[in-house]
């Protein structure tokens, strides 16, 4: 036991060092500007600041900033390249040139949306697996609390300045790529595509603030900072290459070989198309692309004949937006849940355990 | 007039009872120690005092206000330093204290002002924009006290401030509390398994074995509360040691067994018997080389109870 909690304190002080050197000036937590130097501000708001603040000068989350800018003007760069086609290629007439932006590759590299799906969850479990145990090891948790400040002041200080970084990464990034076509391809966005554009960017935060919200609970639940990292990574792996695969393995295996009536067959793909939506990760995959791609007019499997008549026309921004309601209001109902089931057990916990 | 005020406090885990029907007043301006071995549950008393654990039973009142409904009005009043204050190791120290002080409520320029006045007054000025990771033990236990004093509490609450500290840093904290306690009138609550160090600056404590408070009262008259009841023991030693010596030994009035086991004999009294003691052992032409009492002194609470702490200790929930 004091060899673990030596060992917790040798690392911390070795993680404060480095962290130290990256801003040795910075003092984020005086106010800037003479005008508020003697505003009060509330206490829930000093812990969000604090903890953006925390953030901010982390070197981990100036990391995964990097990855994910380096990454994003990768896809972005070999779509310009490859737009070219796919603008003069089929479905040219249809527009949105725009958003294309953001859904082409060129089978080198995997296009934006890919990237920011498989990123984003990354993101969400750096910012939030030390959110508490840090804290506990580090014996903050019980001198904020003899402060005058409410318990779930903490929890919920924790969340808002986690959605907050999300938010200032996703919209930073999202308008950042936006300019940057509008620079190199000359052609503005539509208002439809601007919209659709943002709502991709809310989507994204939806998404992002799952795992934000999971790898709290699990930083809750875990006093090592490794343990909870290693199990929100786990359950990020399992949904975005395991869960697929093994959805897929059902099918095959339910399918049998012979041939299958239509009936039969629509009714497996169903089947396999509600399993595949456990996932949190095809849900905003099946939600993303639908609001990036106008032309994709259901998510569900379509008969021939159900297809003959339909018109090749893309879909108005209200329909596609009603075409995923379901898959948006069941992420931000598993986010809530998690942070139910976070914030529970935090005001539950005992403040004397160690 | 009672700063805190503890009525019939019990808080029971599920298969133990850490603090057992705890009745305590401590006054305005007084230092009051809390005594005991660890695990005794003076950490869970602290806590349940600050609101920060919900009592089983009783009630907590603090400046008249009932911590476990209304925490935050308590603890805007009681600066708590735990025996392990957490700080942020990435943080200076001054930045800590702002923290602190804007939690509290306080304006940023006034905050300032304090934390300076604060440092300087805890003598960590030169160190206050280093990182409080580069801190030594007693830097951070001097820190924890301005980051307790930041908010001018009515009380403050201290919880083994002394542990881990060297002599000379524990002498200082020591003195930097009790000058608090004389200057500004602040009421302290100190607990401590440290008997000899409470022993110098408490005004009254209260001994805590078990989860109860078996005695409070100033320090000198705590070991003749404990001990009104126990035997007076005599302790002879006299050469040559004879059968006979026992004999006449036992004769004494007052005496109630002879132990003989041990060197030197114990005698078991309900009276000090030491002259009559002294005039036997004379009569059976021995010589008298060893006569005492024992000391129920603070030494023997010490030992009592302290000492085999571990053995006493339960682990905590």
């Amino acid at each position: 036991m004091i060899a673990l909690r030596l060992k917790a304190w040798f690392t911390r002080k070795k993680g404060g060092e480095s962290e130290g050197q990256a801003e040795p000036a910075a003092s984020p937590l005086k106010t800037g500007r003479p005008d508020e130097e003697n505003k009060v501000t509330h206490p829930f708001w000093v812990l969000v600041q604090k903890e953006v603040s925390d953030h901010m000068r982390s070197w981990r989350y100036i990391i995964m900033l990097a990855i994910i800018l380096l990454t994003c003007l990768a896809s972005l760069y070999t779509a310009m390249i490859s737009i070219r086609e796919a603008v003069s290629g089929e479905g040219a007439e249809l527009g949105f040139v725009f958003l294309r932006l953001f859904t082409v590759s060129d089978y080198n590299l995997p296009s934006f949306i890919t990237f920011v799906s498989f990123l984003g969850p990354l993101l969400g479990i750096t910012l939030g697996f030390d959110a508490v145990n840090s804290e506990w090891n580090r014996r903050t948790l019980i001198h904020l609390l003899a402060q005058p400040v409410h318990r779930d002041y903490v929890i919920n200080a924790k969340f808002v300045a986690g959605l907050i970084m999300i938010v200032i990464l996703f919209f930073g990034l999202g308008f950042a790529v936006m300019g940057l076509g509008l620079i190199m391809i000359g052609i503005p966005p539509t208002p439809e595509e601007f919209l659709r554009m943002v709502t991709y960017l809310v989507l994204s935060v939806i998404y992002v603030a799952f795992w934000l919200n999971l790898s709290i609970l699990f930083s809750i639940r875990f006093r090592q900072a490794a343990t909870s990292a290693l199990a929100s990574l786990a359950v990020w792996l399992f949904f975005t290459v395991f869960y697929q695969l093994i959805v897929n393995m059902i099918g095959v295996a339910q399918a049998g070989t012979e041939v299958l009536e239509n009936e039969a067959q629509l009714k497996q793909m169903l089947l396999i198309q509600t399993l595949l939506r456990f996932s949190p990760s095809y849900l905003f995959s099946e939600a993303t692309t639908t609001m990036l791609v106008p032309e994709i007019r259901t998510l569900g499997p379509l008969t021939i004949e159900q297809a003959y008549l339909a018109l090749s026309t893309p879909l108005p921004f209200g329909q596609s937006l009603l075409l995923v309601w379901p898959q948006v209001t069941a992420l931000i109902a598993v986010t809530t849940v998690c942070f139910a089931i976070s914030y529970v057990m935090f005001m539950r916990q005992d403040i004397r355990a160690r | 007039m009672a700063v805190i005020e503890l009525k019939g406090l019990t808080k029971v885990y599920e298969e133990q009872t850490a603090v057992d029907h705890i009745d305590l007043s401590v006054h305005e301006g007084e230092i009051f120690g809390l005594l005991g071995p660890n695990g005794a549950g003076k950490t869970t008393t602290i806590l349940m005092i600050l609101g920060l654990i919900e009592p089983t039973e009783g009630t907590v009142r603090v400046c008249q206000i009932d911590s476990i409904r209304n925490p935050i009005e308590v603890k805007k009043r009681v600066g708590y330093l735990p025996d392990d204050l957490g700080f942020y190791d990435d943080r200076t120290g001054l930045d800590n204290l702002l923290l602190t002080a804007r939690l509290n409520g306080i304006p940023p320029s006034e905050g300032r002002k304090r934390a300076e006045e604060l440092l300087e007054k805890v003598g960590l000025t030169y160190a206050k924009d280093r990182r409080v990771g580069t801190y030594s033990r007693g830097m951070r236990q001097r820190l924890g006290l301005a980051d307790v004093l930041i908010k001018k509490p009515e009380v403050i609450i201290l919880d083994e401030p002394t542990l881990g500290l060297d002599p000379e840093g524990m002498q200082e904290l020591l003195a930097l509390i009790r000058n608090l306690s004389k200057e500004e009138g602040m009421t302290v609550l100190l607990s401590s398994h440290q008997l000899h160090q409470v022993q110098q600056i408490c005004d009254r404590v209260g001994l805590f074995v078990q989860g109860k408070l078996i005695a409070t009262g100033p320090i000198d008259q705590l070991a003749e509360k404990i001990f009104k009841d126990e035997p007076i023991l005599v302790y002879v030693e006299a050469e040559p040691a004879s059968d006979t010596l026992r004999e006449s030994l036992l004769n004494i009035a007052g005496v109630e067994a002879v132990h003989t086991d041990q060197d030197p004999w114990e005698l078991v009294c309900t009276r000090n018997v030491t002259a009559e003691v002294a005039q036997a052992v004379v009569n059976a032409s021995a010589k008298l080389k060893h006569l005492s009492t024992k000391d129920y002194g603070l030494d023997e609470i010490y030992r009592r109870y302290f000492r085999g702490g571990e053995q006493h200790d339960s682990p905590a929930p």
